[in-house]
C-alpha cells in the first residue's frame, strides 16, 4: 500500500510540474500577478510530494518489501539498516528518484531564497525548473519506476546491495553529486529566463552567482568524494581513472569553473555578456550529457548501469530538446546584446577569457576522448576501440599548465589595465618558487624529476601571489583586525579555492611521480621492503561482518626493525550475492599513505599482495575540499545578504544594490 | 589599417578571435595526434585466430573465461587462461599482476596488450566489470552474434 502511495504521489508531482511550468508562465505571458506568484506554492507542493515518494521508497526498503522489484535487486535482510538506506540510490531507478528530489529541492530553495526578484522573473526561472522537472518525472515514470512490482510471484529475499557500493563513500557521493549535476539547472533557468525577456543586464549575474557558486562547490565535493572512495574501495590505490563517468562528471565541473569566472566579470564589468549565458546553458548541458553517459550503457565504463536503449533514447530526446530549444532561443535573443565597457589586453577581464578558453578547450579535449569510441564506430562500421589515459594526460596537463600560469598572475591584476611591469616582476616569485621546490625535492626527494619541480613551482606561484595580494590588503595595513572583515567573503572564497587547487596539484603531481609499489606473492613469514618500510607478513585469518564472512591478512610494518603499525587488508564474500571483494587498508597520514590490498590466494597459504607508498596522496582530497569550501564561502558575501534584506523591507527589486565590495572575483 | 590605430573595441574583439582561433585549432591539432597514438581496437577471439590482428601493437581482446582454464605459477604473480567466444575459438592470454575480484572462470572479460609472436595475447591490464550483470558491450555483441549462429546450427538447442 505504501508502495503505491509512493507512485501515486509521484504522478501527482508529474500533475505539479505541469502547472509549475505552464500556470506562472500564462500568467507572465498575461500579466497575471495572481498566476505569477502561484509559482511559489507550486514549488512547495513538487517537493513535498516527491519527498514523499522517496519516503515511500525508503520505507519498503526499511521493511524489506521484497515484493517490489528495485527493492528485491539492490537489497538483502541481512544488509545493514545505513546500506538499505543508501541502496535507494544505489541503482538506476531509485538514483534517478533522488536526482528527481534534489530538483525539487533547489526549485523550493530557490522559491524560498529569491523573493528579492522581480515577480515576473521569479515566475519564468521557476516555470523554466518546473518544466525541466518535467522531463525527470516522465523519464521516471515511463522507462524506469522504482515501485514496479513482480507481484505475484516475488522472492523471499533480496540480491543485495553490490558489496563495492556498501560502503561509507557510497552513502555520501551520489547525493552530492547530484547536488551539484542538477543544481547546475539553477543558473541555466535563470540564464533562459533572462534570455526570454530580452534584458540582458548584469543583475541576473549577480543573482545567479550564488546559485552557481554553490552548485559548482556540490559538484566539487562530489567528484572529490568520488576519487577518494575508488581509490579505498577499488583495491588497486588509483584515484582517477579518465573513465567514461568519470569524465562525464568533470566536464560539468570544467564548464562550472568557467562560468562561476565569466559570471563574476559580467557582474563587475558588464562585459562578456552573452559568452555568460552560452556557458550557463552548456554546463547544464553537460549535466544531462553526464545522465546520458552513465544510464544509456553506449560507451563502456566501469560505472555503467544495467543497458537499456529506451532509457538512453529518452535522454538523448531530452537532451536534444533542452540544448536545441535553448541555443535556439539563445540565437535569437543574443544579437542585441552590447558590452558595457571596454578592456585593454593586460586588463583582469583578459586573463579571465584566457582562463575561460582553457577550460572550455580542456573540456572539448575530454568530450573528445570520452565520445571518440561512439564516433570511430559509427564511421569504420562497427570497429569498437577504447581511448586510454595516455591521450588525456597529453591533452589536458598541458592546457591547465598553461591555466595554472593565468592563474599565478590573475588574481593580482587590475581591471581594465595592468602595467605592463607587473607581469615583468613575476620572474622573482616564479624564481623563487622554483628555488624552493627544487631545494626540497633535492634535499628530501628520492630521485630529481623536473616534471615535479616544475609543476609544484607552479603551485607555489599561484600561493605566493595570493599571499602577497592578502598581506596587501591586510597585514600592512595600520588597522590589521579591521581590514580583515572589511575584506568581501567573495575575497576569502577565491583565496580558499585557487589555494586548494594548488594543494590538489601538489598532490596530484607528487603522488604520480613518487608513488612506489609493489604486487607480490606473499606467504606468512614473508617480508618486503618499499621505500625505507618493511612490510611483514605475519599470517591470515578468518574474520566474520554482519552479511560477509572474510580472509584477513595481518602485516606489520616497521622502520629499522621499530613497529610503526599494522594493517588487516580484507578479501571478502558476501554471501547474498556471492561476491568477492577487496577491503583495503591504509595507514594515512599528511604526507604519505602506505596501502595494502590482497590479491587472491594463488597456491599454498601464498595470497597475492599489492603494497603502495604514495606520497602525498591526501593532498589532493584535501585540495578539493578546499575548493568546495571556498565555492562555499562565497555566498556569504554582504552583497547577497543585501538582496535577502531588501525582501525583509519588501523592496520588491533588488537591482541597484550592488555593494562597493573589494574586487574580488 | 594599423593594429595600433584600431578603435579598442574592434581591437579586443579581433585579439579575442584570434585567441579562440589559435587555441582551438592547437587543441585539436594536439588532440587528434594524441587520439591516434592512444586508441586500442578492439578483436574477438575468432579475429585474432583468423590472423586479423596486428602483432605487438597495443590491442584489446575479451571473451568468455574457459571453465579450468586458469593456471598460476608457484614462483610469481604470472596467470595464464583462456578466453573464447564460445564458438571455437580460443585465445590464450598470459598476464603477470593482480586480477580483478570479478575475474571468475565463466566471466567475461576484457585484455589490454599485445599479441606475440607465438599468438600467445601478453596482457598489461585485465578488466573485469563491477558489476556482475554487466557485460562489456564488445563481448555481449560477438556472444550475441555467435548466439544467432549457434541456434541456426543446431536449431534452438540450448548451449
Amino acid at each position: 500500500m505504501i508502495v503505491e502511495l509512493g507512485h501515486f504521489s509521484l504522478i501527482l508531482a508529474l500533475g505539479l510540474a505541469f502547472s509549475l511550468a505552464l500556470l506562472p508562465a500564462v500568467g507572465v505571458y498575461q500579466r497575471q500577478p495572481r498566476l505569477m506568484q502561484m509559482a511559489g506554492s507550486l514549488s512547495a507542493g513538487l517537493f513535498v510530494f516527491l519527498l514523499l515518494s522517496f519516503v515511500c521508497l525508503a520505507y519498503a526498503f526499511w521493511t524489506d518489501d521484497f515484493s517490489v522489484a528495485y527493492v528485491a535487486r539492490n537489497s538483502n535482510s541481512a544488509l545493514p539498516l545505513q546500506y538499505k538506506m543508501s541502496a535507494i540510490w544505489g541503482a538506476h531507478e531509485g538514483s534517478f528518484l533522488l536526482w528527481t528530489l534534489i530538483m525539487g529541492g533547489w526549485t523550493l530553495a530557490v522559491s524560498i531564497f529569491s523573493r528579492g526578484l522581480t515577480l515576473d522573473m521569479r515566475a519564468r526561472v521557476l516555470a523554466i525548473l518546473g518544466a525541466l522537472t518535467i522531463g525527470f518525472i516522465l523519464f521516471l515514470l515511463l522507462t524506469s519506476n522504482p515501485f514496479d512490482r513482480t507481484l505475484p510471484v516475488f522472492p523471499a529475499d533480496g540480491a543485495d546491495l553490490n558489496p563495492l557500493l556498501q560502503d561509507f563513500g557510497l552513502i555520501v557521493h551520489p547525493p552530492m553529486l547530484y547536488m551539484g549535476y542538477v543544481g547546475m539547472a539553477v543558473p541555466f533557468a535563470f540564464a533562459i529566463a533572462t534570455l526570454t525577456t530580452g534584458r540582458l543586464d548584469a543583475a541576473w549575474a549577480r543573482w545567479s552567482r550564488p546559485w552557481t557558486n554553490v552548485a559548482w562547490a556540490f559538484l566539487t565535493v562530489g567528484i572529490t568524494l568520488g576519487s577518494w572512495w575508488a581509490y579505498y574501495e577499488l583495491g588497486w590505490g588509483g584515484w582517477w581513472f579518465w573513465d567514461a563517468v568519470e569524465n562525464a562528471s568533470f566536464m560539468p565541473w570544467l564548464i562550472g569553473t568557467a562560468l562561476i569566472h565569466s559570471l563574476a566579470v559580467t557582474e563587475k564589468r558588464g562585459v562578456f555578456k552573452s559568452w555568460t549565458v552560452l556557458l550557463a546553458i552548456f554546463a547544464f548541458s553537460f549535466s544531462l550529457l553526464g545522465a546520458f553517459i552513465v544510464r544509456s550503457g553506449v560507451l563502456t565504463s566501469v560505472h555503467a548501469f544495467a543497458v537499456d536503449p529506451e532509457r538512453g533514447m529518452f535522454i538523448l530526446a531530452f537532451l536534444v530538446v533542452v540544448i536545441g530549444g535553448s541555443l535556439l532561443l539563445y540565437a535569437i535573443k543574443v544579437s542585441g546584446i552590447k558590452s558595457e565597457a571596454g578592456f585593454d589586453w593586460t586588463s583582469r577581464e583578459t586573463m579571465v577569457l584566457v582562463n575561460n578558453l582553457l577550460l572550455v578547450t580542456a573540456t572539448g579535449a575530454v568530450l573528445l576522448g570520452t565520445l571518440y569510441p561512439l564516433i570511430y564506430e559509427a564511421l569504420t562500421d562497427g570497429k569498437k576501440i577504447s581511448v586510454g589515459p595516455p591521450y588525456f594526460n597529453a591533452v589536458f596537463v598541458p592546457l591547465m599548465l598553461l591555466l595554472f600560469a593565468a592563474m599565478a598572475v590573475s588574481p593580482t591584476s587590475r581591471w581594465k589595465k595592468t602595467p605592463i611591469a607587473f607581469f615583468t616582476q613575476q620572474w622573482r616569485p616564479m624564481l623563487a618558487s622554483v628555488l624552493i621546490v627544487g631545494a626540497l625535492v633535492f634535499f628530501l626527494g628520492s630521485s630529481f624529476s623536473g616534471v615535479v619541480v616544475l609543476v609544484d613551482a607552479m603551485a607555489l606561484w599561484i600561493v605566493i601571489n595570493l599571499v602577497r595580494d592578502f598581506s596587501s590588503k591586510v597585514a600592512n595595513k595600520v588597522q590589521k583586525i579591521p581590514s580583515l572583515f572589511r575584506q568581501s567573503m567573495s575575497y576569502y572564497g577565491m583565496l580558499l579555492g585557487h589555494v586548494g587547487i594548488a594543494v590538489a596539484v601538489i598532490g596530484v603531481c607528487t603522488t604520480v611521480y613518487y608513488t612506489q609499489e609493489k604486487d607480490l606473492r606473499m606467504a606468512p613469514g614473508d617480508v618486503v621492503n618499499l621505500a625505507g618500510y618493511e612490510f611483514r607478513f605475519n599470517e591470515m585469518r578468518k574474520v566474520k561482518g554482519p552479511n560477509y564472512i572474510a580472509d584477513q591478512a595481518e602485516i606489520e610494518v616497521l622502520v629499522d626493525g621499530v613497529r610503526q603499525t599494522v594493517l588487516y587488508p580484507e578479501k571478502r564474500f558476501y554471501e547474498a550475492s556471492r561476491n568477492v571483494m577487496t577491503e583495503a587498508d591504509i595507514d594515512p597520514s599528511l604526507f604519505r599513505d602506505l596501502y595494502v590490498a590482497l590479491g587472491e590466494p594463488i597456491g599454498g597459504d601464498a595470497w597475492a599482495v599489492r603494497v603502495h607508498y604514495k606520497p602525498f596522496v591526501r593532498w589532493i582530497w584535501f585540495g578539493g575540499l578546499l575548493i568546495a569550501l571556498g565555492g562555499f564561502t562565497t555566498i556569504l558575501d554582504r552583497r547577497y545578504r543585501a538582496v535577502k534584506q531588501a525582501r525583509q523591507t519588501s523592496v520588491v527589486s533588488s537591482s541597484g544594490s550592488n555593494s562597493a565590495s573589494s574586487a574580488a572575483i | 589599417m594599423k593594429f595600433g590605430k584600431m578603435k579598442p573595441q574592434r581591437r579586443n574583439r579581433l585579439m579575442i578571435a584570434g585567441l579562440l582561433v589559435s587555441s582551438v585549432g592547437t587543441a585539436v591539432g594536439l588532440a587528434l595526434m594524441a587520439l591516434n597514438e592512444n586508441i586500442n581496437l578492439f578483436y574477438s577471439p575468432a579475429q585474432i585466430v583468423r590472423g586479423e590482428a596486428p602483432a605487438n601493437t597495443t590491442i584489446r581482446a575479451g571473451g568468455m573465461v574457459l571453465d579450468n582454464s586458469v593456471q598460476r605459477s608457484t614462483t610469481d604473480l604470472r596467470v595464464t587462461f583462456q578466453v573464447s567466444d564460445m564458438q571455437g575459438s580460443d585465445l590464450t592470454i598470459t598476464y603477470v599482476g593482480i586480477l580483478p575480484d570479478l575475474f571468475r572462470e565463466g566471466q567475461g572479460v576484457i585484455a589490454r596488450g599485445q599479441l606475440n609472436d607465438q599468438g600467445v595475447f601478453v596482457a598489461e591490464e585485465v578488466l573485469a566489470k563491477h558489476d556482475e550483470n554487466y557485460m562489456p558491450p564488445e563481448i555481449a555483441q560477438t556472444l550475441a552474434e555467435n548466439q544467432q549462429k549457434l541456434e541456426v546450427d543446431v536449431k534452438g538447442m540450448p548451449l
